[in-house]
């Protein structure tokens, strides 16, 4: 295959050749290339196949907007289905590969949908693959969805590493061409904060096309003077193959940064991509303008390329795309593309020009065909000859390039990301950003400016009066004269062409063509956000880049309507595709979430615990000890050695909150629906909190520590929750309050030690009396520890029902706090217990927890409803405790659950049914809310939310889990299993 | 022109140009039966339904925009019946009984696909209350199985079972669930009403409510005063809004929801796949595009966008859950506004004004309940009673004490 | 909304910093009776445009904000201290 690469020209590196693979096949390019470019100049014409058809696709673009040349990049881990090739930088040993095709790109036995076309319209799917209903899913989706798709997705891991970064700046200029680079130079020099992003991999966005003269020097070497000058700026940041995607709220800009996308061998300790979120006083959208491709029959040949492309590929990169060119215009900026390709040597057959009037400057000896339309390329898969219509004659002219330019649509995307609607300029022919943006300007060829020296002086305008908004003394440099600048005027769109005698394709990658839209609009799918949503024009990985503006204008000519009336479908991120992985950062796999740990839990750790996921935090499930097989044995034990002697557990994961102020008590009144305005200095006291709604939100203890001083504990599940409620309740609710609010889960290690020899144990830690007399149930307060080495908090309160104490001890000491308990309770028997253990418990006390506490339950449901004061005046859900429904009778209540059989287990999620009843969901009479094996009882037991339970003790009952296939035979008991009158905890 | 792979067939060898509109581009009537405010796929349902199993054609759907340019154009197109009430599942199963034979019914592919609903969990706690959810669809005749995480591996092993910071433990599977193509479910019923006589009006919004003597007696649109017997609100995102109208106050905010598409890979995941751990969910659209969403942003909007934090919140989940989709890209985000209720649960009931009836509050699950929806709404319309499976769905619930609260998350919607 | 929140004593911050409740709505007194009470707890007007609303500086001072926002165009209008903009 001879090389598409002319001897001379293009910014490519001439002596730096790098290998790469397409389909397996070496092949190469040279540093500068894209692997578009590299692919035309090995001459390589068919890339990929379409969506629908599977029609042969060549390269259309050079830039973002490309929707036929992507291919898969790399392998493993690092394969990337969709690859734009004209965005992907070539390196050396990069390996691409085409897409949707079967068994090869060349014969794609896919093609064979084009034959049934007439049969395949827009929206075919919608009539058919309904009878019989039940080969949907069986036949025709299956085959449909196996033909769906572009690329193949690896499932394996990604090696690589990313990140994000904020950045603040005055003005974010997005894009940096001619206007782009001359706004950052105006505003650059005058002293703002300037970040200036282009999704290119070297700044000068057409300049690096252009053969014009700027200022007495080439137009790339006149941009790399302007990148130059930007970079010696210390308050200017350049960044380039950065794409920014999307506009948010508050001038806050979304940007993908593609760190390492070009490089062979990526650094391990660099990211692959960074995130960044730019928040910018001002934006300048310097984004340039998409060429619009012209709409005649086979336009998606390959060898028909848009004619601004041709020129990028033929000034930046030194190829011809083609040994004979053609090209179709409807504008002037053809003839740049005319001279360029005379100027290399390449033979360009034809221009056809729509127009009828000549272009007054057009030198070159190319036959020039005025008012003229190509009505067809041929060639299958390769472009072979157009078929020109003019002054009522058609001609074939044989050409293997087509280079074609619809006019140009200024690339207004971020500009409506935030809700505003582009305008129609019928002087324009073309949409234009919304007017009366907040913060946000356009210039150059976004701004509908044509030329390179209107491009230079629209920028540094521009760039000069937006940091004078924001103070900086600006002034616009004078522009530079520009030398052999074509200006493209524009002209009346083309939205058509007649006489063609095959598909006209608008967009390319979904293969919708012009018959398609008129049939969406013959079957009153004629809005375009229908027209869309039918047909799935501008749905592909390009998002109507290309295709959504012909789209319009064909909508526009099918309904009678100008383009106007038509509208846009809505411009929404990402501008550009963005990969999961630089959305996602670094928060994926172990480092998705945080880790909590409590201060015990290496000391946990060092005792073999069993860690278990509760939230955020890990906490000691269990301690299995040599021998112990099997989780219950070690629960079993731990559970039985609480009950008969003494364990000690870790509580440190709840919320401990300190309150502290001359009102705190008034304040715990009003949070708590039961009373604590007057609980006693040294006391503990169980408090219930409900949300305003009536529903009780959480529990936990609250002891007065002194006078003006509380400490309340939380559930560890609510604890950050309640810490906000509470503050809420300070801040926004009762300003007047004299407290204040502290969280101090992290300050405590708080430990539980519970058992009949509970006071033994810690009557060795404790230097105060802690005797039944001088601290009993429920009394809390500081102590002095292990010979006044240490103070304390201890609080007598139980929730293994058991004779118990937590004692809190600033969190570092936490670790030697429970050695010295363990070792002072060795002679008791002692053992380290985990949160199973603490479950079975409190199931076997029957103390509720966020199992029971489920959202929907109020304290009567709980047996709680004694708790709930009646005199208080006012506390949170106080008034809407009081609604019918919440008093009703039929309200499923808190009851306790044995099977009838000791022999059979049952599990929480299990439904409650009375015995006998069929099973409906009319019947539900509750389910199990908590389960477990009670060592105590001897069998499976569990608390239940069951229709009005309280009144049901033992009734016989089913429990119903058919999700499992086990139906157990119950009783329905009080929700407490062990020492009901509550003797083991005081004495 | 009834739609079948031999009508496909003729009107292709006919170029086809024989194609008649799916459905007419009426003038307003100065007045009819019902009017229902809101084009979308509820609006639509009910319309079919009044007519096709109530008789009721003397009907007009109301729409501000084009039909299905509000939720049911823009949501994640999931299906399922896996609720955890007795006032909401029975409902959410005849919705789905419906979708099993809706193409049928209305002569339109919604491509209704049941690939399966699966709900992954992490932890003992979350196993438990899967475990009591499918239970509950188990009673009332709905399949649910309870998968371990080897059965979940089985299926789906391209999820992070190794490097997880929750470790998946397993999965409730409702394998009737599935998705369906959302725009062709609004032009199905479209299509189906207007072939009864409905008049579906178009880029016609209504402005105010006029009533007489406690009464409806019609709407105020762009396009002039239209009177009505009875009027049907089912304008879910802006049911406040028109609520007001009528100078009624709603148990419900408008949040914004977003969802988003990814390019389009070959076949990649099969049914739908919930994350226990965070908030994301995603199947594949026939297309090949990978469809996912998330948590609602949090705050009351009626801009249909969202914001950049809760994109990236989103799609971590999306790659914590799944390694593999490191290096897909993410296409495009859209928003679409909900109708957030005070306990999560939608309101289809009569309200204060005798003849005016409301279909709202339908939080992010109102697509999948677009056909019960349609059918309880035609049915409380033309008799005048709830139908038996919505008749939980009461306006007076909160009021009463007796909400439907599947979460247990009170009176704060963004929390639902 | 607002990607930012100028918070008062922390300055412009970014979304994911803040918790928002609902609806900045005046705490009803405790005998203003049950209807006073459900509208408070339970109806909106949920306007398209100008709203105020209780946000939480989560992960910055941890002060409860009344955020006055247009739910239309997600511009901040204002944020000030909870104690002191009482609604």
């Amino acid at each position: 295959m001879t090389s598409y690469r002319l001897p001379t020209g293009g910014l490519v590196d001439r002596t730096a050749p790098l290998s790469f693979t397409f389909d397996g096949k070496a092949l190469s390019g040279l540093a500068g290339d894209s692997l578009a470019s590299a692919l035309l100049a090995n001459g390589v014409r068919l890339v990929g196949r379409s969506f629908k058809y599977h029609r042969p696709r060549g390269i259309l673009t050079a830039g973002a907007s490309e929707p036929n040349a992507l291919v898969t990049v790399g392998t493993g881990g690092r394969s990337e289905p969709n690859s734009r090739a004209t965005m992907q930088e070539l390196y050396a040993g990069l390996v691409a590969t085409s897409q949707n095709r079967w068994p090869s790109l060349d014969l794609d036995i896919g093609a064979l949908n084009g034959l049934l076309w007439p049969f395949l319209g827009a929206g075919f799917y919608y009539k058919t693959f309904m009878w019989p209903g039940a080969l949907w899913e069986k036949l025709y989706e299956p085959f449909i969805r196996k033909a769906a798709g572009l690329g193949r997705a690896t499932y394996e891991s990604d090696p690589d590493q990313y990140e994000k970064q904020w950045a603040h700046c005055d003005l974010l200029v997005v894009g940096a061409g001619p206007a782009g680079l001359s706004a950052a130079l105006a505003a650059g020099r005058a002293g703002a904060r300037v970040i200036v992003a282009d999704e290119q991999a070297h700044a000068g966005g057409a300049l690096l096309s252009e053969t014009a003269t700027i200022g007495g020097a080439s137009a790339p070497c006149f941009a790399a003077a302007m990148v130059a000058e930007l970079q010696s700026l210390p308050n200017v940041q350049l960044l380039t193959r950065a794409t920014v995607f999307g506009w948010y709220d508050d001038m806050v800009f979304g940007a993908v940064e593609r760190v390492q996308k070009h490089v062979a061998a990526p650094q391990a300790h660099r990211p692959m991509e960074r995130l960044w979120r730019i928040v910018a006083r001002r934006a300048l959208l310097a984004t340039g303008a998409e060429e619009r491709p012209l709409v005649f029959g086979g336009n998606d040949t390959p060898g028909v390329m848009m004619a601004g492309a041709a020129r990028t590929y033929l000034n930046r990169y030194g190829i011809a795309a083609g040994r004979k060119a053609a090209i179709f215009t409807t504008n002037d900026s053809g003839y740049a593309l005319a001279r360029d390709l005379e100027a290399a040597g390449v033979e360009l057959a034809a221009i056809v020009d729509s127009r009828r009037q000549r272009p007054s400057d057009y030198r070159g000896k190319a036959r020039l065909i005025s008012g003229a339309i190509v009505t067809d390329a041929r060639g299958g898969k390769s472009l072979s000859s157009i078929r020109v219509s003019h002054d009522g004659r058609t001609e074939d002219i044989s050409v293997d390039l087509l280079a074609m330019s619809g006019g140009f649509n200024p690339v207004i995307n971020l500009a409506c990301h935030r809700g505003g609607r582009p305008v129609w300029s019928d002087a324009q022919g073309a949409f234009l950003a919304p007017e009366s943006l907040a913060g946000l300007a356009l210039a150059g060829a976004a701004n509908a400016v044509t030329g390179i020296a209107a491009c230079l002086a629209d920028g540094a305008e521009a760039g000069a009066r937006l940091a004078a908004e924001l103070g900086f003394a600006a002034a616009p440099d004078s522009t530079p004269s520009v030398e052999d600048d074509i200006i493209a005027a524009p002209t009346a769109p083309l939205w058509s062409v007649p006489g063609s005698k095959v598909k006209a394709f608008v967009d390319f990658q979904n293969d919708v063509h012009v018959k398609d839209l008129g049939l969406a609009v013959r079957e009153g799918y004629g809005h375009v956000e229908l027209a869309k949503r039918y047909t799935t024009m501008g749905m592909a990985t390009d998002q109507g880049k290309l295709s959504n503006v012909n789209a319009i204008g064909l909508l526009a000519q099918v309904r009678g309507v100008s383009p106007g009336e038509v509208g846009t479908t809505t411009f929404r991120p990402f501008y550009t595709p963005v990969s999961f992985a630089a959305l996602a950062g670094a928060h994926h796999g172990r480092h998705f979430q945080p880790v909590r740990k409590s201060p015990m839990h290496d000391w946990a750790k060092a005792r073999g615990a069993t860690f278990v996921e509760t939230g955020l935090w890990y906490r000691p499930a269990w301690f299995p000890q040599p021998g112990e097989t099997h989780w219950r044995t070690s629960v079993d034990r731990e559970v039985r050695n609480v009950r008969a002697n003494v364990g000690l557990c870790d509580m440190s994961t709840l919320g401990k909150i300190e309150i502290c102020g001359s009102d705190a008590a008034a304040f715990l009144d009003r949070v708590y629906c039961n009373p604590f305005l007057k609980l006693p200095v040294g006391k503990a006291r169980y408090g219930l909190m409900l949300r305003e709604d009536g529903m009780v939100y959480d529990d936990g203890t609250t002891s007065r520590i002194a006078e003006d001083r509380f400490f309340m504990t939380t559930t560890t599940a609510y604890a950050a929750g309640v810490m906000n409620h509470l503050e809420f309740c300070s801040q926004a609710l009762w300003p007047e309050l004299d407290m204040r609010l502290a969280s101090a889960t992290d300050q405590w290690a708080q430990l539980a030690v519970a058992g009949p020899k509970a006071r033994a144990v810690l009557s060795q830690i404790v230097d105060d009396d802690i005797s039944d007399a001088a601290f009993p149930f429920l009394a809390a307060g500081e102590v002095s520890l292990c010979g006044s080495a240490l103070r304390g908090r201890l609080f007598r309160i139980s929730f293994s029902g058991e004779l118990a104490y937590e004692l809190a001890v600033p969190a570092g000491f936490g670790p030697a706090i429970a050695d010295a308990i363990m070792a002072a309770g060795e002679a008791h028997g002692i053992c380290a217990y985990g949160a199973e253990a603490l479950a079975v418990l409190r199931i076997e006390k029957g103390h509720v927890t966020h199992n029971e506490i489920n959202g929907t339950v109020v304290p009567s449901d709980l047996g709680l409803g004694r708790m709930v004061s009646a005199k208080k005046p006012d506390f949170i859900g106080r008034a809407m405790l009081a609604r019918e429904g919440l008093q009703a009778p039929g309200r499923a209540q808190l009851v306790g659950v044995v099977p009838l059989d000791k022999a059979d287990a049952f599990r929480s999620g299990a439904h409650i049914l009375a015995a006998g009843a069929e099973t409906t969901l009319e019947n539900d009479q509750g389910y199990i809310t908590s389960s477990c094996f009670s060592p105590h009882v001897g069998s499976s037991i569990g608390l239940a939310l069951v229709r009005n339970g309280a009144a049901r003790h033992g009734e016989e009952i089913v429990i119903w889990n058919g999700l499992r296939g086990e139906i157990t035979r119950g009783r329905l008991c009080a929700p407490v299993f062990v020492d009901p009158e509550g003797g083991r905890l005081h004495g | 022109m009834r739609y079948s792979a031999l009508s496909v067939f003729l009107n292709g060898l006919k170029g086809n140009k024989s194609w008649q509109p799916a459905w007419r581009d009426p003038q307003p009537k100065p007045h009819y039966d019902v009017i229902i405010v809101g084009g979308g796929g509820h609006g639509l349902a009910t319309a079919y339904y009044l007519a096709k199993e109530f008789g009721s054609t003397n009907v007009a759907v109301l729409e501000k925009g084009y039909i299905g340019s509000g939720n049911v154009g823009r949501n994640t197109t999931i299906i399922r019946s896996n609720y955890l009430l007795p006032g909401n599942n029975p409902f959410y199963e005849l919705s789905m009984k419906l979708w099993e034979g809706l193409e049928q019914d209305f002569n339109f592919n919604a491509m209704v696909s049941q690939r399966g609903v699966l709900n992954l969990f992490h932890s003992d706690a979350q196993r438990d209350a899967y475990t009591r959810r499918g239970n509950a669809m188990r009673l009332h005749g709905v399949d649910a199985d309870l998968l371990d995480r080897s059965q979940v591996k089985a299926m789906l092993p391209f999820l992070d079972y190794d490097n997880s910071r929750f470790p998946i433990q397993g999965g409730l599977i409702q394998r009737r669930g599935g998705t369906v193509r959302h725009d062709a479910v609004a032009w199905g019923y479209a299509r189906g009403a207007d072939s009864r006589g409905v008049d579906i009006i178009q880029n016609c919004e209504v402005t105010g409510i006029r009533r007489e003597n406690g009464r409806v007696t019609g709407v105020e649109t762009s396009r002039g005063f239209i009177g009505c017997d009875r009027l049907a609100l089912a304008a879910a995102g802006n049911s406040s809004r028109v609520a007001a109208m009528a100078e009624m106050r709603l148990p419900i905010e408008s949040h914004v929801l977003q969802a988003f598409v990814s390019e389009a890979i070959k076949p990649f995941i099969d049914g739908v796949v919930t994350f226990g751990a965070g908030h994301f969910y995603v199947s594949q659209s026939d297309k090949g595009g990978l469809v996912f969403g998330g948590d609602i942003d949090g705050y009351n909007s009626y801009a249909q966008r969202g914001n950049l934090a809760t994109v990236e919140h989103v799609v971590e989940a999306g790659k914590a859950m799944i390694p593999a989709l490191s290096r897909l890209r993410v296409l495009r985000s859209w928003g679409g506004i909900m109708d957030m209720s005070m306990d999560g649960s939608p309101i289809i009931d009569r309200t204060h004004i005798d003849n005016l009836y409301l279909n709202a509050g339908w939080c992010y699950g109102g697509f999948k309940a677009t056909p019960a929806s349609g059918f309880c709404f035609a049915h409380l319309i033309a008799k005048g009673t709830p139908q038996q499976t919505a008749s939980a769905f009461r306006l007076d619930r909160f009021a009463r004490g007796y909400m439907l609260d599947e979460k247990g998350q009170g009176a704060q919607p963004n929390l639902h | 909304m607002a990607s930012l929140i100028t918070c008062p004593h922390c300055g412009a911050r970014p979304k994911e910093e803040f918790t928002v409740k609902s609806a900045a709505l005046p705490r009803p007194s405790a005998d203003a009776g049950e209807a006073v009470w459900f509208d408070h707890v339970y109806l909106r007007d949920n306007p398209r445009g100008a709203y105020e609303e209780y946000w939480h500086h989560t992960s910055g001072c941890r002060r409860w904000l009344v955020v006055s926002r247009n739910t239309a165009t997600h511009e901040v209008a204002d944020a000030r201290d909870a104690s002191e903009a009482r609604p």
